[in-house]
């Protein structure tokens, strides 16, 4: 039942997630967007049927700077590289965290790491007498999963292009009401009973509660960025984790290795699910499903000149659905985009020059890395130095993306480069350097 | 083993490259990059033995970070070489030495077959000294590199074999670890003076008359 249920959230959870996509030209991005992105799907919605008339009400502060969408490609790309360490950083540790949480309970709390039913998707099983039918099996398992994901991206892309966003906001809501409640409830118990302490009922209420709706409020609606941030690692490590227990070994691997593909198409072909999403939301010049995408932007609206009104439609161009990453499914967390904020404003305007922007990563991505190092944490032999392998692997791999994200400017995928990479490394450490390693420090020989 | 000897030894291992990290490296977004990309062993490992093709991957990955960062000078040689090092440094500590730690955590007395009760101190004085070396090595390395000097190559990799084989003397750990650590300050004088350092600058910062450190007034080369 409870696989069943949470199979079914699992692909609201996963379909939604998307990964960062890199902010095209000089648009001009709010770097509240994360903040208030929940509110952006409203907003559009809502002003695309009341016209623009709502423009001139909007906070200004919203827009870190409207940008004359002409601007000069140089400047443009000087100022882009010109965050590009930062943001990297910016990326680093909230992705550093999830991990971290994701490891530290791998490790400390058995419930993660016993096998305990299959998910539907992953319906053969890997009991299999012979190494060929178990590979087989896998392959099997990884062909449906990625197959529920694809139709459910399509599926979301359909809902996107024929409006029905209220469909996709319930679809949203009822996820994170899973994950928020029901997955956090799972998580304290099996947390409570490793360490032995024992919690009363109404305490249990009370703080599941309060946990609860604080996450919904600061993911859906409004609430301090840095709360934000927090809720969306704490969901993406709870998500990665019922991954990592529901998920048999082999089938894991492939899985983790074909989203990558998947990704990469989903992306950059023309035809591609995700690339049409994103182009939607451009032209509608809509945000992508917000509360999906972790955003590390920062406020920066110290000395921003109120915008004319006259300047409102240019104004528009910051809720540019390219700096959402588009929030596919959880199924296809594969749309690790890149997202790269706008530009500043244009010399023209006397906008601010100086703001920080933020970059916004899918929370697919958090949560497949997750997946990736916590299976290293899990499965073999306990070894740190395979963990520790992968993890640094996958950082490099963002690195990595961040950079080309910097050099072509538009939605790249993240899961390719950091998810081979760490596949390599787990494989490479694990076979061959952790039996060398292993000797060594039983010796005390140090190289 | 008890709480006390894992934060122990973790501290005694690590501590002073985390004390690095945090003064040195931790502000600065670019040179936490560097710290993670130089910490990649394989890949720096391999760099260094390819001379010509360090170097000049070297200078263009320079004049890459010119455009990354324009605020601020673009790191020198230097202090990539110092980065790099550290990063290589506790790469390669934390690998020796992370699945002993997670060990110490566990159940058990140690040393008792006979074995040394000492295992765990001298592991992590051992990984401690290593992070040392190695950050040093990295920056006699790199200046080889640059001035084209076989001589201060050939010396590190001896040095670095030299300390190596001593380890096969555990755990007779006076000799090795005595001599790993009379090493290390050596090669660490070396690689001050290596790094523009002199007696008169030495002097100047001890007696806080050194208005730049080192470091920060590094400019491109």
């Amino acid at each position: 039942m409870l696989t069943f249920m949470a199979s079914d959230s699992e692909e609201d959870a996963c379909n939604e997630r998307t990964s960062l996509m890199s902010a095209e030209s000089p648009v001009p991005r709010s770097c509240q967007e994360g903040r208030q992105g929940p509110e952006d799907g409203e907003d559009a919605a809502q002003r695309r049927s009341q016209g623009r008339e709502e423009d001139q009400e909007e906070d200004p502060d919203r827009y870190v700077c409207s940008g004359v969408p002409g601007r000069l490609p140089g400047l443009e790309e000087e100022l882009t590289l010109k965050y590009g360490a930062k943001h990297v950083i910016m990326l680093f540790v909230p992705v550093t965290l999830c991990m971290v949480v994701v490891v530290a309970t791998i490790k400390s709390v058995r419930f993660y790491t016993e096998k305990n039913g299959q998910l539907i998707y992953t319906p053969f099983t890997e009991d299999t007498p012979s190494v060929g039918q178990r590979l087989l099996n896998s392959v099997l398992n990884t062909l449906i999963m990625l197959s529920v994901i694809v139709v459910m991206t399509i599926f979301l892309v359909v809902l996107y292009k024929y409006r029905c966003y209220k469909f996709i906001h319930g679809w949203l809501i009822m996820s994170s009401l899973m994950l928020l409640f029901l997955f956090t409830y799972i998580y304290l118990g099996e947390v409570l009973k490793t360490y032995n302490v024992a919690m009363d009922y109404p305490t249990l209420f009370l703080v599941v509660w309060n946990f609860g709706a604080v996450g919904m409020v600061c993911i859906h609606w409004k609430g301090p960025l840095v709360l934000q941030q927090a809720y969306l690692i704490m969901i993406s490590a709870l998500m990665a984790l019922v991954f990592i227990k529901y998920l048999p070994e082999w089938s894991a691997w492939v899985i983790l290795g074909a989203i990558s593909v998947y990704d990469l198409m989903a992306v950059l072909c023309p035809k591609g699910p995700l690339r049409m999403l994103v182009e939607t939301a451009q032209e509608r010049n809509e945000p992508i499903f917000p509360a999906l995408i972790y955003s590390s932007a920062m406020v920066w609206t110290v000395g921003m000149a109120k915008p004319d009104p006259s300047s409102q439609g240019a104004l528009q161009l910051p809720y540019d659905p390219e700096m959402e990453d588009s929030c596919d499914s959880l199924g296809e967390p594969s749309y690790p985009e890149v997202l790269e904020p706008p530009l500043p404003g244009s010399p023209g305007e006397e906008l601010e020059e100086e703001e920080e922007r933020g970059v916004k990563l899918g929370l697919g991505d958090f949560i497949f890395y997750s997946v990736l190092v916590g299976k290293a944490a899990a499965t073999g032999s306990g070894d740190w130095n395979t963990t520790l392998a992968c993890f640094v692997a996958i950082l490099i791999g963002l690195c990595l993306t961040l950079l080309l994200l910097a050099v072509f400017k538009k939605a790249l995928p993240a899961l390719p480069i950091s998810i081979a990479f760490g596949l390599i490394f787990y494989f490479s450490t694990d076979n061959l350097v952790r039996p060398f390693m292993d000797t060594l420090a039983s010796h005390q020989l140090h190289i | 083993m008890t709480a006390a000897v894992f934060f122990g030894c973790a501290f005694i291992a690590f501590g002073p490259a985390l004390a690095l990290y945090i003064v040195t490296i931790a502000t600065d977004p670019l040179r936490i990059i560097f710290l993670i990309v130089g910490g990649n062993a394989p890949l720096t490992h391999w760099l260094r033995t390819v001379d010509p093709e360090h170097h000049f991957t070297s200078t263009k990955a320079n004049e890459g970070l010119k455009t990354i960062n324009p605020d601020e000078p673009a790191p020198s040689m230097r202090l990539l070489a110092y980065v790099s090092g550290l990063g290589f440094g506790i790469m390669s500590g934390v690998f020796s030495f992370v699945n002993t730690l997670s060990d110490a955590l566990g159940p058990g007395t140690v040393g008792i077959h006979g074995d040394s009760p000492y295992f765990f101190l001298n592991s992590a004085f051992m990984t401690q000294v290593i992070i040392l070396l190695h950050m040093f090595w990295g920056i006699i390395f790199f200046d080889g590199c640059e001035k084209k000097n076989w001589y201060p190559l050939l010396a590190v990799i001896l040095t670095h074999l030299l300390v190596s084989a001593l380890t096969f003397l555990n755990p007779q750990y006076e000799i090795s670890l005595v001599s790993a650590y009379m090493i290390m300050v050596l090669t660490g004088i070396w690689a001050f003076f290596v790094a523009g350092g002199s007696r008169r600058s030495l002097k100047r910062y001890l007696l806080c008359q050194d208005k730049n450190f080192l470091l920060y007034s590094q400019r491109s080369r």
